[in-house]
């Protein structure tokens, strides 16, 4: 169980530190600054045993945020509690800064007294921790007994992510498919390894307690679908499904649906959450090709060619497209010439930056660089790190398609036809890189 | 230095400083850092050249990355094109690139060894101490083996500047400590001493470091250095503070010279010159009389640099240690310091103290302090302090004051810090043991040392108490008494009821005629402790009780009743249960007067280096106590104890002339065979006693030593005593001479482990064990004489076939065996096929002089590798039929030798390693047994069958084997058991 959690600022100073137990003495504040914060090398495992205490950290900006335990703890459960709870002060003040860390001081020791209890982690959801720690004062309006009893009853209850009573003039679902494509590419176009990651978020602003259903073309649905012979025709079906490797579902989902009938059915929380996460690995449509020509002429010239070409209908847009190319320990100069965006040398970071605003699918651009190098005295070889690639594209890398999401409130008299619906899909690159 | 005008300065190294420290993360760091080096790359790429000023202000950047931890691989070129510029900031930065950044590249290093040498050779002498500074920032071998003939030229030549003279005397002392092969004085080295002379103090000052660290190596180049130092240091003394101007410290004449010239003459015996001498004495005596007169100045500074030099003197005439006057007035100086207020003047004042105080001439001057010194034990703050103190109150202990300092260090130890008290328990022992005057004292302090600081009193110290009650006719009774008194006590030590069951098991008698120390009132005091004792004192306790039985045989049906209880005779620990049994049974078997035989008294202990004393010297490394040992050694000869105490070998030769049995003490150092030579008469008593008891097993054997020696066994765990101490208990004959290696082979056939070979030189004891085909022997080499063994070499070699068959492999044995030890061989042995023959071991040795070689056969045999196979009656006779060819059988038929009991045969047959199979044989006489030979190339399965003939006192044997070689030679083998 967690024995303690710490918030420092890049210099190590720190800024909120609350111990759940003794085991952690005071001491231990200090050793994960001197170990990890200040460490000669940089620390790259994001835990760290230090004196029999195991620290485990994550960074936002420049913000460390350590937990720290000294029994044997699931690691992952304190990884997934602590961005929870980086999720919980985003929507509670906003971006995770020193500056506004400082300012809400008082709210974040609140917060952490409430979603962990002796160190065992509790009820985080946003939205409940909003009825009953409120960032305003209460004096004008205090709270009733019956708000609080209700309060009370939901966050004990059996759903505790939604109150009772909620009311919307319009009811109003927004869902984003956000995908994030990971590729390993050898210089000849091989695959060498490729997955999507992929997150359903929703906004939900629908009145009473409305029961929903969310369809996608999961393989195994259609398939046993296409097999009772009820909708799709056959042929159509393998190529529109998807096979998804693995997910997780908001609490709100009812697992027990999901395991007999694969049918994703949940009473949705108020606001922003996230519904479901995803990993696909078969049949991804890579959106960027790139294709490296590197050249070594003589111990001091390197000539470096580079081609991308987008592989999406014509009338799809990509956008925020950059190119990262790798230049050597050694570069002395680098002369660039592209047809398209703007390219630069980026010494601070030993590559060539080159960037394009939009591009449209089944396109093709090229850039070609000369980087002049220093003869150095070290025989080393250089290793000629891969090409890397951001983007994002207003389609699912992965294939998924939303298929339907039903709303049915029995209560209240407004049907699945009047509430909108918005669906977005949005296809990032997440580490896209090309071996040259 | 040229001062660094601001036009120097480098603003673009200023700013990127500052960048870098600004930066709020590792990885902006990172990133300003990458960017500064593609900048600094590009310009160092740069068609146009770079100015000198540019250069050195990238280099520099490179060097501060550098030493933030980043790697660096260009630039040198750069750095190294600095060297050459006539602009001093230029090269300093230049040579500073290179010192830090030392480049094996050996282009790169010519270039800069050119560098080097150009400055070397230039008439400026900024440049040239550059070049020397940088030789010595390097000091790699490389540089040494450069330049290591050019330095001394610079040294020595008349036109060098001072300062430049100083560079190269300490770049010097530095290419010498790092290749000193390369550094060559030779013709230098008297010009070098004359360095001494020189006008500039910081060229002597220089030099002498130099000359210090090669006189070391060579004193008799530098010997002419003596004089020289006795009249610069003369000159120095004498002086009036202000003659030396920039080299007046405080109002203290050129301190780090003095100090430096003092510790030169610390290399070298008292000048011989008797003018020299004078002259140096005279120094000394002006030093010390510096000391008294009052200081010049407040600041600590001043006092610091007076003390220093004074110290200096202070180890010089220690170090001289034959001007008494001068020692004296040293001790009375350092007396003034025990009670000065600086901690560190008083922590130097003991130290020197306790150098002095092992002078002959001073001893008695140190004693004087004795007061303040013991104070300064119980009051002082500093644990550091406390701890010299205590050293020092131990080295100037002697007879007239021994009881005070002991009872002082005693009534200390109960408030010491632990660190120390392990040390201070051994120095009390070893005091008290040294000096006593009369044994009892010795006696109570001891157990008072037990009773204050128990945990700290190790083994040593008790045994060597024990050891002196035993030797001491005079001491036993009180000791009894005093023991007896202070086990009373309600709680005492482990070590304290170690001592106490000991001492009562041997002379309790001797206290039992008081009622109030009656047998039984010692008994059921020494039984209230056992339970809360560990296993080692239990086990000792037990011993006493069988010793308590021989002494007061009233008390032998309480004991007995203890012995019987379930918590002894079953106890989990199989050496108290082992111990409980055999005691038992050795009470109500034996008469009383073969109880009197087993259980006399302890022998005296022969006289030896006290184990205290070794272990101290082990403790303490051989730095501190070495000194003090020396001393004793120098001061007298007549004590108590002979000269057994003292660390030198000829003491040790001649107490171990003058004790008749020259073998090891019991309780002592882990050394020599415990038992045998020793207590000669009683281990030969012991053998008649089991015979006569019908007992004849090796373990039991053991186990029922006299219980003294057999807790002895248990207590040192030194490696393989306790199993070699059996075999040589069982010798049954010590006078055998010297066997046919073929008899000495069957011995062995039936058992692993005993006796190899003994002659009046040489016991060779055997344990061995084997697992399928893989055997190892341990082999122990006994040295019986009281000299030792040099060259002592063993080969074991296979002979013919026997190369192919086995595989041995013997461990190197140590060539020195010392008097009355032994030493240990192991030998592994694996069985590739089946064989006939036994490997043989020769053994070669010089025992004063003459060399003795001896060859035996090693009793490695075929049955050795049986492993047993256990088979029903149908089972066997199948398969004794299945081995029906003539070759694959072999018989004989022999007369008895031994007597023919069934149990021995049985045990043989066991000891032969096969399976004895019962009810297989229809005629019950008859023994059959199965056992399958291990060896790496296959397995030989083998069936026996012995008939005896008790009337004709006759054997049939006869051996199945599936390889005929086998059966044969199994056949031969038990042929000569029976």
């Amino acid at each position: 169980m967690i024995g303690g959690l710490f918030i420092y600022n890049h210099k190590g100073e720190v800024l909120i530190s609350r111990v759940y137990r003794d085991d952690i003495g005071r001491n231990a504040v200090d050793a994960f600054r001197v170990n990890v914060i200040h460490a000669r090398q940089q620390v790259r495992s994001p835990v760290t045993n230090i004196a029999r205490t195991s620290f485990f950290h994550v960074k936002r900006s420049n913000i460390w945020l350590a937990a720290v335990t000294k029994q044997n703890v699931n690691a992952a459960m304190v990884f997934e509690f602590l961005y929870k709870m980086c999720d919980v002060m985003t929507a509670y003040f906003g971006k995770i800064s020193e500056e506004n860390i400082k300012n809400n001081f008082v709210l974040i020791y609140e917060l952490l007294d409430e979603i962990l209890d002796f160190g065992y982690p509790q009820n985080s959801e946003t939205g409940a921790l909003k009825t009953f720690i409120t960032q305003q004062g209460i004096k004008g309006q205090p709270q009733t007994k019956e708000e609080q009893s209700q309060i009370t009853s939901q966050v004990t209850g059996q759903i505790g992510w939604r109150r009772e009573g909620i009311k919307y003039r319009r009811n109003e679902l927004f869902l984003d498919v956000l995908e994030s494509v990971n590729l390993l590419m050898s210089p000849q176009g091989q695959v060498l390894s490729a997955h999507v990651s992929g997150r359903v978020v929703m906004k939900s602003y629908l009145s009473g307690m409305p029961e929903c259903k969310f369809g996608m073309n999961d393989k195994i649905v259609i398939d046993k679908q296409g097999k009772g012979g009820t909708t799709d025709e056959p042929g159509k079906s393998g190529k529109q499904s998807i096979a998804i490797d693995d997910c997780t579902f908001h609490q709100c989902v009812r697992l027990s649906k999901f395991d007999s009938e694969r049918s994703i059915s949940f009473i949705p929380p108020d606001g922003e959450y996230e519904l479901m996460r995803y990993r696909t690995t078969k049949d991804i449509i890579l959106p960027f090709r790139v294709i490296p020509l590197v050249r070594e002429v003589g111990r001091t010239k390197l000539e470096v060619k580079v081609v991308i070409k987008s592989n999406f209908k014509p009338s799809l847009l990509a956008q925020k497209i950059e190119v990262r190319i790798p230049t050597p320990l050694n570069t002395s100069g680098v002369q660039v010439i592209c047809m398209k965006g703007k390219a630069k040398y980026k010494a601070s970071e030993n590559a060539i930056v080159w960037k394009i605003k939009r591009m449209a699918g089944m396109k093709e651009s090229q850039i070609s660089a000369e980087i002049e190098l220093l003869p150095t005295n070290d025989k080393k070889k250089w290793a000629r790190p891969p090409i890397s690639m951001n983007f994002e594209v207003p389609f699912a890398p992965s294939g998924l398609k939303v298929r339907y999401l039903k709303v049915f409130e029995s209560k209240l008299n407004y049907s699945d036809h009047d509430v909108i619906k918005w669906v977005r899909y949005i296809g990032r690159s997440g580490i896209y890189e090309t071996r040259c | 230095m040229p001062a660094v005008s601001k036009g120097d300065g480098m603003r673009g190294l200023a700013v990127f400083i500052s960048d870098i420290r600004n930066c709020k993360s590792k990885e902006a760091e990172i990133k300003r850092i990458n960017k500064e080096l593609a900048n600094i790359r590009s310009k160092f790429k740069g068609d146009k050249a770079l100015d000198g000023y540019s250069k050195k202000k990238y280099v520099c950047k490179l060097l501060f990355i550098f030493l933030l931890g980043h790697d660096i691989d260009f630039g040198h070129m750069e750095a190294v094109n600095l060297l050459s510029s006539n602009k001093y900031t230029e090269k300093q930065i230049g040579y500073l690139f290179i010192s830090v950044l030392v480049n094996s590249n050996s282009e790169l290093i010519r270039l800069i060894n050119n560098a080097i040498k150009n400055d070397l050779s230039s008439r400026n002498p900024t440049f040239m101490c550059l070049a020397l500074h940088c030789i010595a920032n390097v000091g790699s071998r490389e540089m040494a083996e450069a330049f290591a003939g050019e330095i001394p030229r610079i040294l020595v030549a008349g036109d060098t500047m001072d300062s430049v003279k100083q560079s190269a005397a300490l770049c010097l002392l530095r290419l010498y400590k790092t290749s000193p092969d390369l550094v060559l004085m030779g013709e230098w080295t008297s010009r070098v001493v004359h360095l001494l002379n020189d006008q500039h103090m910081g060229v002597v000052t220089a030099a002498i470091s130099l000359i210090t660290c090669l006189s070391q190596k060579n004193p008799d180049e530098f010997k002419t250095c003596v004089s020289l130092a006795v009249s610069r240091l003369s000159r120095i003394v004498s002086s009036a503070s202000t003659d030396l101007q920039d080299y007046t410290y405080y109002f203290v004449p050129a301190p780090w010279l003095s100090c430096k010239l003092l510790r030169l003459l610390q290399c070298y015996p008292p000048p011989e010159d008797g003018a020299v001498k004078g002259r140096l004495v005279e120094c000394l005596e002006t030093i010390l009389n510096k000391a008294q007169e009052p200081p010049k100045s407040k600041k600590v500074q001043h006092s610091n640099a007076k003390n220093a030099i004074l110290f200096e003197a202070i180890s010089l005439i220690i170090h001289y240690d034959s001007e008494p006057n001068l020692l004296v007035r040293a001790c009375n100086q350092l007396g003034q310091f025990l009670q000065h207020r600086e901690t560190n003047l008083r922590y130097l004042a003991l130290e020197s103290m306790c150098t002095l105080a092992s002078s002959e001439f001073s001893h008695e001057a140190v004693k004087t302090h004795i007061e303040t010194v013991i104070n300064a034990l119980k009051t002082e703050r500093d644990v550091s302090v406390r701890q010299r103190a205590a050293d020092l109150l131990y080295a100037m202990c002697d007879r007239s004051n021994a009881k005070q300092i002991v009872a002082e260090m005693l009534s200390y130890l109960e408030t010491a810090d632990y660190s120390i008290r392990e040390e201070m328990v051994l120095k009390v022992a070893i005091l008290a043991e040294k000096y006593a005057v009369d044994y009892s004292w010795y006696v109570d302090t001891i157990l008072n040392l037990i009773r204050i600081a128990g945990d700290y009193v190790s083994e040593e110290v008790w045994y060597r108490v024990i050891q002196i009650v035993i030797n001491r006719d005079d001491v036993q009774g009180y000791a009894a008494k005093t023991v007896f008194e202070a086990l009373q006590a309600p709680a005492c030590h482990e070590n304290m009821v170690k001592v106490g069951g000991y001492i009562l098991g041997e002379f309790g008698n001797l206290i039992a005629g008081d009622p109030r120390s009656s047998p039984l009132v010692q008994f059921n005091l020494l039984h209230s402790k056992f339970h809360l004792c560990s296993v080692p004192t239990r086990a000792l306790l037990l011993s006493a009780y069988i010793k308590f039985i021989n002494l007061f045989p009233e008390t032998k049906s309480t004991i007995q009743e203890v012995l019987r209880s379930d918590s002894q005779i079953r106890n989990s620990d199989v050496e108290l249960q082992q111990r409980a049994v055999e005691y038992l049974k050795l009470s109500s078997i034996a008469s009383t007067d073969v109880l009197a035989t087993v259980l006399e008294e302890m022998p005296p202990f022969p006289e030896r280096e006290s184990s205290i004393l070794a272990k101290l010297k082990k403790k303490k490394g051989p730095g501190a106590v070495s000194v003090n040992e020396l001393e004793e050694g120098k001061r007298e000869g007549g004590e108590l104890n002979g000269g057994g105490e003292r660390g030198d070998n000829s003491a040790i030769a001649a107490s171990n002339a003058s004790t008749p049995s020259p073998s090891a003490d019991l309780l002592g150092l882990r050394t020599g065979p415990p038992v045998t030579a020793a207590a000669p008469s009683a281990g030969s008593l012991l053998v008649d006693v089991f015979s006569e008891a019908g007992v004849n097993d090796d373990g039991f054997l053991r186990d029922l030593e006299p219980p003294t020696e057999s807790s002895d066994s248990l207590l040192a765990e030194g490696p393989g005593d306790s199993d070699s101490a059996p075999p040589s208990v069982v010798s049954e004959d010590p006078a055998t001479p010297l066997p046919e290696s073929n008899e000495l082979l069957n011995k062995f056939v039936c058992k692993n482990n005993g006796v190899l070979f003994e002659n009046q030189l040489l016991q060779i004891g055997i344990k061995s064990e084997y697992r399928q085909n893989l055997g190892r022997m341990y082999l122990f080499y006994g040295n019986k004489t009281s000299v030792q063994f040099i060259t002592f070499t063993t080969t074991v070699t296979c002979p013919g076939e026997l190369q192919s068959q086995l595989n041995v492999q013997a461990k190197p044995v140590e060539p020195l065996i010392e008097g009355g030890a032994q030493v240990q061989q192991v030998i592994n042995i694996e069985c590739l096929t089946d064989f006939s023959d036994a490997p043989l071991l020769n053994i070669k040795f010089r025992y004063g002089g003459a060399l003795q070689n001896l060859t035996l056969k090693l009793p490695v045999t075929i049955n050795k590798f049986f492993q047993p196979t256990e088979m029903a009656s149908h089972d066997f006779f199948q398969r004794w039929k299945q081995l029906s060819l003539p070759q694959q059988e072999a018989q004989k038929i022999f007369k008895a030798n031994h007597a023919m009991d069934t149990e021995v045969l049985k045990a043989k047959l066991l000891g032969l390693g096969m399976a004895l199979l019962e009810n297989v044989d229809p005629n019950p006489e008859n023994f059959v047994c199965a056992g399958v030979i291990q060896t790496k190339a296959q397995q030989v399965g083998s069936l026996l069958r012995l008939e005896p003939n008790a009337q004709a006192q006759m054997y049939r044997l006869t051996v199945r084997s599936s390889k005929d070689t086998v059966s044969k030679r199994l056949c031969e083998l038990l042929a000569e058991q029976f």
